[in-house]
């Protein structure tokens, strides 16, 4: 896992794409910050947090559509799977790699808390919680990503399944707004990720939240698992 | 060390590799020949456990692949079809990776250091894979499967896309490596397998078709010798060629003489096929002594790996039309084996020529030397 996690860390920043991901996230958590924070003149960060929801939703496919697609289309899967290591590793090794470039663009959010200390109070509680529920949802979006990557061997194709499914995702709101029987809605409701997101931004820290996004993270990694397995069995 | 036992894989409909089994010992070079689509990489595949197999047992060192996939792998050292290189890497920063993925013990910088020196990679070491020619990817994708010194190399044609000096110096690597390693390596390249192979499996459509040395297999398949005479007649014109001719079929044995075009002038060669039992050679003599004729050259020309090959595949419209292009760059091969081991002559002005021009590159000329040396080699065998 280490080895693949190495790599993938590398190559994030040799292709390119590192870059990418962190500029566009710089940009918009910027320019979010200095219109919704420090425009209306709160030292609460939480408008920041939730704008980003729907950038994340487009940035994430940009990191997770190589992680397998390229592998694939390469051929240089035979190399991974033929070494003496698992599938999960492989697998994990990629994820996590994704998901610390992730935790290094989100990390942005302190350099604006010390913006914020130097005029104001700084709510490190709200600030901590909201960083925390980004990263959870982090890790969903990467390993639906990562999963999306594992079927296709167009890393186009999985940049725009990606965020077709994400954006999905984000609209499920507004989808079961329109539902008029009361408990298919309910059920959008609850799998909703952008209304559990939104807790945190409220100040809520909803441990169930945390741990539904930790279940879709695993179960993605498991289903993308399966998916190196079944081609094992074509 | 490999053990296969009724190995298949099935894609659909369409059985892929049906039924195969065999096996490898310690220290054994064996040669995968079939065809295009005959099934050799998807049995390497099923070997390294890149894809499973539909039903049989698979045992590596005496691991099973399915049951224990990692401890199976971590036997095998795999040079796939297509070398899984990630070409935004420096051939330095991928053995390494190589290394780490392959969890080895061995003292990382000796280790890699005598991979770099054995494959001859040490001076491209520091250069990004993308950046590299065919021959030198290929040499790296060899590279990264001796990492961590695996007792079974699986080589999926190792030499396509490198010129011929090239591919003279991964067959001798491959060779040397054969001595303390268990080699599996697949070609279409006949001369190749017949160079560096101690042992041939023929796949065709997915089942096992001649399995032994080529001379076995050679012997398996036919019951009758071959042979090319010249012999040289009391008058030297064209009448002498019935009458030889007719006497030749004369002989005990001989069952079909066919007289070839004049060698020299008004010399035939003579092309003869015998029952397997009789040695002819003696009556040849005899028959050429009493009439006052004079043997010329004498050349038993026995199945070779080609004529096996192939009788084995033919049989098929697609197939015949595949063997028969690879036969064509197999014969210009040939030709230039040939060319070297005809006759003396021929290899005297052969290699003037060369050493006259002004210095060629060093490895042309070593690499005909090879050829010669090679051919030679196969030509015994086939005596």
């Amino acid at each position: 896992m280490g080895a693949i996690y190495r790599r993938e860390m590398n190559a994030f920043f040799t292709s390119g794409i590192a870059y990418v991901f962190l500029a566009g996230f710089a940009l918009f958590s910027g320019l979010f910050f200095s219109f919704g924070v420090i425009g209306s003149g709160v030292s609460d960060m939480s408008p920041m947090f939730s704008s980003m929801f729907i950038i994340v939703v487009f940035l994430i496919p940009i990191l997770t559509m190589r992680l397998l697609s390229e592998e694939k289309k390469n051929r240089t899967d035979q190399g991974l799977l033929t070494a003496p290591i698992s599938l999960s590793s492989i697998i994990l090794g990629k994820y996590f790699a994704a998901l610390t470039l992730f935790i290094i663009a989100e990390s942005i959010v302190f350099i604006y808390s010390i913006i914020i200390a130097l005029c104001g109070q700084v709510i490190w509680s709200t600030l901590l919680g909201n960083y925390f529920a980004m990263l959870f949802l982090g890790a969903a979006f990467i390993a639906i990503g990562l999963f999306i990557s594992s079927l296709t061997e167009n890393q186009m194709a999985s940049a725009v399944i990606g965020m077709f499914v994400l954006f999905v995702l984000y609209l499920m709101d507004s989808l079961a707004a329109n539902i008029p029987v009361e408990f298919i809605q309910k059920a959008i409701l609850s799998a909703s990720f952008y209304t559990r997101y939104l807790e945190f931004t409220r100040g809520v820290f909803d441990l169930s939240s945390v741990v539904y996004f930790i279940s879709i993270a695993v179960l993605f990694n498991f289903f993308s698992v399966r998916v190196l397995d079944k081609r094992r069995w074509g | 060390m490999i053990e296969v036992r009724n190995l298949s894989k099935r894609y659909g409909d369409k059985k892929a590799v049906n039924d195969i089994s065999f096996s490898v010992g310690k220290g054994e070079i064996l040669g995968f020949l079939g065809p295009n689509g005959a099934g050799k990489s998807t049995t390497m595949n099923m070997l390294t456990g890149y894809i499973s197999s539909t039903s049989g047992k698979i045992l590596i060192n005496g691991v099973d692949i399915l049951e224990d996939p990692i401890g199976a792998k971590a036997n095998i050292g795999y040079l796939p079809e297509i070398p899984p290189l990630y070409v935004d890497m420096t051939v330095d920063g991928y053995l390494n990776f190589m290394y780490d993925l392959k969890k080895c013990k061995l003292a990382r910088k000796s280790h890699l250091k005598e991979i770099c020196d054995l494959c001859k990679i040490s001076h491209v070491r520091e250069r990004l894979i993308r950046n590299l020619s065919k021959g030198y990817k290929q040499r790296v994708g060899l590279a990264q499967a001796l990492i961590n010194n695996p007792p079974v190399l699986i080589l999926d044609e190792p030499t396509v896309g490198l010129d011929p000096s090239q591919i003279i110096e991964i067959r001798s690597l491959i060779k040397k490596l054969g001595k303390n390693h268990t080699v599996i390596l697949s070609s279409h390249i006949l001369p190749e397998i017949q160079a560096v192979c101690d042992r041939i499996i023929i796949i065709n459509k997915g089942v096992v078709a001649a399995d032994g040395t080529a001379t076995e297999i050679a012997d398996k398949l036919t019951n009758e010798h071959k042979m090319t005479v010249r012999i040289e007649g009391t008058t030297r014109t064209a009448d002498d060629k019935q009458e030889i001719a007719d006497a030749l079929k004369a002989i005990d044995g001989i069952k079909y003489v066919r007289a070839d075009m004049e060698r020299e002038k008004g010399i035939y060669d003579y092309d003869i096929e015998s029952d397997d039992e009789v040695d002819v050679r003696r009556a040849i003599n005899n028959l050429c002594r009493n009439k006052g004729w004079n043997i010329l050259m004498l050349q038993l020309s026995d199945m070779t790996l080609e004529d096996i090959f192939m009788k084995i595949t033919s049989g098929d419209i697609s197939t015949v039309a595949e063997n028969s292009e690879s036969k064509a760059s197999l014969s210009d091969f040939e030709m230039s084996f040939d060319n070297g081991k005809a006759d003396g002559e021929k290899e005297e002005t052969e290699a003037k020529p060369e050493a006259a021009e002004e210095p060629v590159a060093e490895e042309k000329k070593e690499e005909a030397s090879e050829n010669k040396k090679s051919k030679k080699s196969k030509k015994g065998g086939d005596k």
